[in-house]
């Protein structure tokens, strides 16, 4: 035998492996994801790291001073600007959640209850709103809300009010009535989901056992949907606490939330270590936010047995 | 069986069920005695299911009137009935324990002093559930599911307890057991039973009385054993098991008696049924395929008749055999048990078969 018939099985082996290898679930599941994965990589998690870093460093006017400090975390978690709009921040995002969930709830369940042979058309004229712009919809609760805005002469009209009210635009009422409504379509979709999956003979059971409709809606329906409800409320929480078009639109002075403070830091001040440490401080404290929301309904769920 | 008591518990009133020009239910008309093991049988889309969630509440007559105790049902929800029911699926709540299920409807009533606690355990006991209160519907197997549903509808105490097909996703040997645990369930604890089935084993196995259906209409009620060897017509006789049909001609009607002529039988007197109306000269006459019975050797019997073996199937402990007989259009069924060895009788065999006349039920064309 030549040293090259020797050679050439090991060689054949290799090939073998490597189409083993190829064809493992985990590594077919891998390429599969690679795309998206590199994608996520480069545009979220590499620019995430970027401004971590730069919340530790200090802006000299043009330049930036690496030395690592935590001055920036000391201004935005103690200065009370930021502090207050922090909590602002946090509390319009809780009741836009609280609402929408709340006003998306009887939609869905009207949908999978009652929508008959016509679920998919109700879903479809539920995200007809998206067809426009948000810039637009927004500019529409202005319309609405404004000191000559529909509402305002709507009240006038029917004598209920002498003058225009001003307390309608430019508050935290208006960011919290636009965002309610803009976010409605993104909570009514996981509810009708979870109560499609309800088991309607389950509902049938409970009245079966003694329940009027409102009893076995609170023992039944709404705890086996409360995995829909949680979904909601984080799909509007978690992106609402960083709006900065509608505070900008509809809040005045009153409704400025975290997010305007960060471009601001970012753009006017120059402040990039201090806009970084703003935005690093609003991101925890929406996981934290986000975890106890799914704590707090989980618990209400085991109470509700 | 225990003394039947004879006061009536379900009154149902000439019911009818529509949807659009289809009548799940027509005119139907029944009543169920107090506690008692009542089977509704029937095919699927014989409006059985139906009538059962009539009685519950779920859906409500066309026209005719339902009574459950001796009140009227109109108008009152479901949730107000004396019903409970226990259904195919067992609509076990998935996000409460077994304990939870069962004192699902105790809670309303707000019991006193430990009272709740008492009677889920003893619902439980009743099962045979106990010490498994605290697992999950997601931790239980088909059976036990099936049994804390028993146990969550026999807490209420209702007077009526319904069932709707509740062994059907049962495998056989586990049905089996279950028929024989239900039936002595009801017997201890004295409710009345209305079951929905499509099996005719089950309903035969467990009931005190069975009504069977066919498109709506309830063709038959009786016992058990009437049923099986009396039914009315051939779709009840089709129904429940095998049944030899042989053409008959009547060539003599009486009170009590028929005497007809048939072209394998010869000139046959049997019992005229009580239901039974002469419909033009023609009748069926039924013969369960378990009533004829091979004659060995030189054996003979008062009445017999000729044939010749055509098929055999085997069934472990009994044979099925076709038999041809002249002059008959269909070849007969003759199940045998397999003691004599009717599972060695070759095809092809001529044989004879002995009946009694008493066996063969005359029906009406």
């Amino acid at each position: 035998m030549t040293a090259a018939a020797e050679g050439a099985p090991p060689l054949r082996m290799t090939r073998a492996r490597r189409n083993a290898l190829l064809q493992s679930e985990p590594v077919q599941g891998f390429a599969l994801i690679s795309p998206t994965f590199l994608y996520a990589l480069i545009l979220l998690v590499l620019p995430i790291l970027v401004v971590i870093a730069h919340s530790f460093w200090t802006q000299h006017y043009l330049t930036i001073d690496r030395t690592f400090t935590l001055e920036n975390y000391r201004v935005a978690l103690t200065e009370p600007i930021y502090r207050d709009l922090l909590w602002r921040s946090l509390y319009i995002s809780l009741t836009v959640s609280f609402f929408t969930v709340l006003l998306a709830y009887p939609i869905a369940y009207f949908i999978s209850f009652h929508g008959g042979r016509h679920k998919s058309l109700w879903l479809f004229l539920i995200t007809i709103p998206f067809w426009t712009s948000y810039l637009l919809r927004v500019m529409s609760w202005k319309v609405i809300l404004g000191y000559n805005g529909v509402l305002n002469s709507g009240l006038m009209g029917l004598g209920i009010i002498d003058e225009p009210s001003t307390a309608l635009l430019y508050n935290s009422s208006a960011v919290i009535i636009t965002l309610t409504h803009a976010w409605a379509a993104f909570a009514i979709l996981p509810i009708f989901v979870s109560l499609e999956k309800v088991d309607r003979t389950l509902v049938e059971a409970a009245t079966d056992l003694g329940d009027g409709p409102l009893r076995s809606f609170l023992r039944v329906t709404l705890p086996l949907s409360a995995p829909g409800i949680i979904s909601a409320a984080l799909i509007v929480m978690i992106p609402t606490v960083g709006d900065y078009v509608t505070p900008k639109l509809v809040g005045g002075k009153d409704g400025v939330m975290i997010a305007n403070a960060i471009q601001a830091q970012f753009g006017k001040a120059a402040n990039w270590p201090l806009g970084a440490a703003l935005s690093v401080t609003t991101m925890l404290i929406v996981s934290l936010m986000a975890g106890a929301t799914v704590l707090i309904i989980r618990a209400l769920q085991r109470m509700a047995r | 069986m225990p003394e039947q008591p004879q006061r009536s518990m379900i009154e149902i009133k000439n019911v009818t069920r529509s949807y659009g020009a289809f009548k799940a239910l027509d005119d139907a008309s029944l009543t169920i005695r107090e506690g008692e093991f009542f089977s509704l049988l029937g095919p699927s889309g014989c409006g059985k299911t139906t009538l059962l969630r009539m009685i519950a509440g779920f859906d409500n007559p066309t026209s005719g009137s339902i009574a459950v105790g001796g009140q009227p049902m109109e108008g009152i929800p479901a949730n107000r009935r004396p019903t409970n029911m226990v259904f195919q699926s067992y609509a076990i709540f998935p996000h409460l324990n077994v304990e939870q299920n069962v004192a699902y409807g105790l809670k309303r009533l707000k019991l006193q002093g430990g009272e709740e606690k008492r009677r889920v355990e003893e619902a439980l006991a009743q099962v045979s559930l106990t010490g498994l209160g605290k697992r999950l519907a997601t931790e239980l197997s088909g059976g036990q599911r099936q049994r804390v549903a028993l146990a969550r509808a026999l807490v209420m105490r209702p007077k009526v307890l319904l069932l709707d097909e509740p062994l059907s996703a049962l495998d056989k040997k586990l049905r089996e057991q279950m028929q024989v645990e239900l039936r002595r369930l009801q017997q201890a604890v004295g409710i009345t039973f209305v079951l929905v089935t499509h099996d005719q084993y089950e309903a035969l196995a467990m009931s005190d009385r069975i009504a069977v259906m066919f498109g709506g209409k309830i063709a038959q009620v009786a016992s058990p054993k009437e049923i099986y060897q009396r039914p009315v017509n051939r779709q009840v006789a089709d129904f429940l098991g095998g049944m030899n049909f042989v053409k008959a001609e009547i060539v003599e009607e009486s009170g009590a008696s028929l005497v007809v002529d048939t072209l394998g039988f010869g000139r046959i007197k049997t019992d005229k049924p009580k239901a039974f109306v002469r419909n033009g000269g023609g009748a069926t006459l039924g013969i369960r395929p378990e009533r004829l019975r091979v004659l060995w050797d030189n054996a003979t019997a008062k009445f017999e008749v000729a044939g010749k073996v055509v098929e055999r199937h085997y069934f472990g402990e009994i044979t099925h055999l076709i038999v041809e007989i002249p002059g008959l259009e269909k070849p007969l069924s003759v199940t045998e048990t397999n003691d004599f060895g009717a599972d060695d009788i070759p095809v092809g065999t001529s044989i004879r078969l002995a009946y009694d006349p008493e066996a063969l039920v005359a029906m009406a064309d």
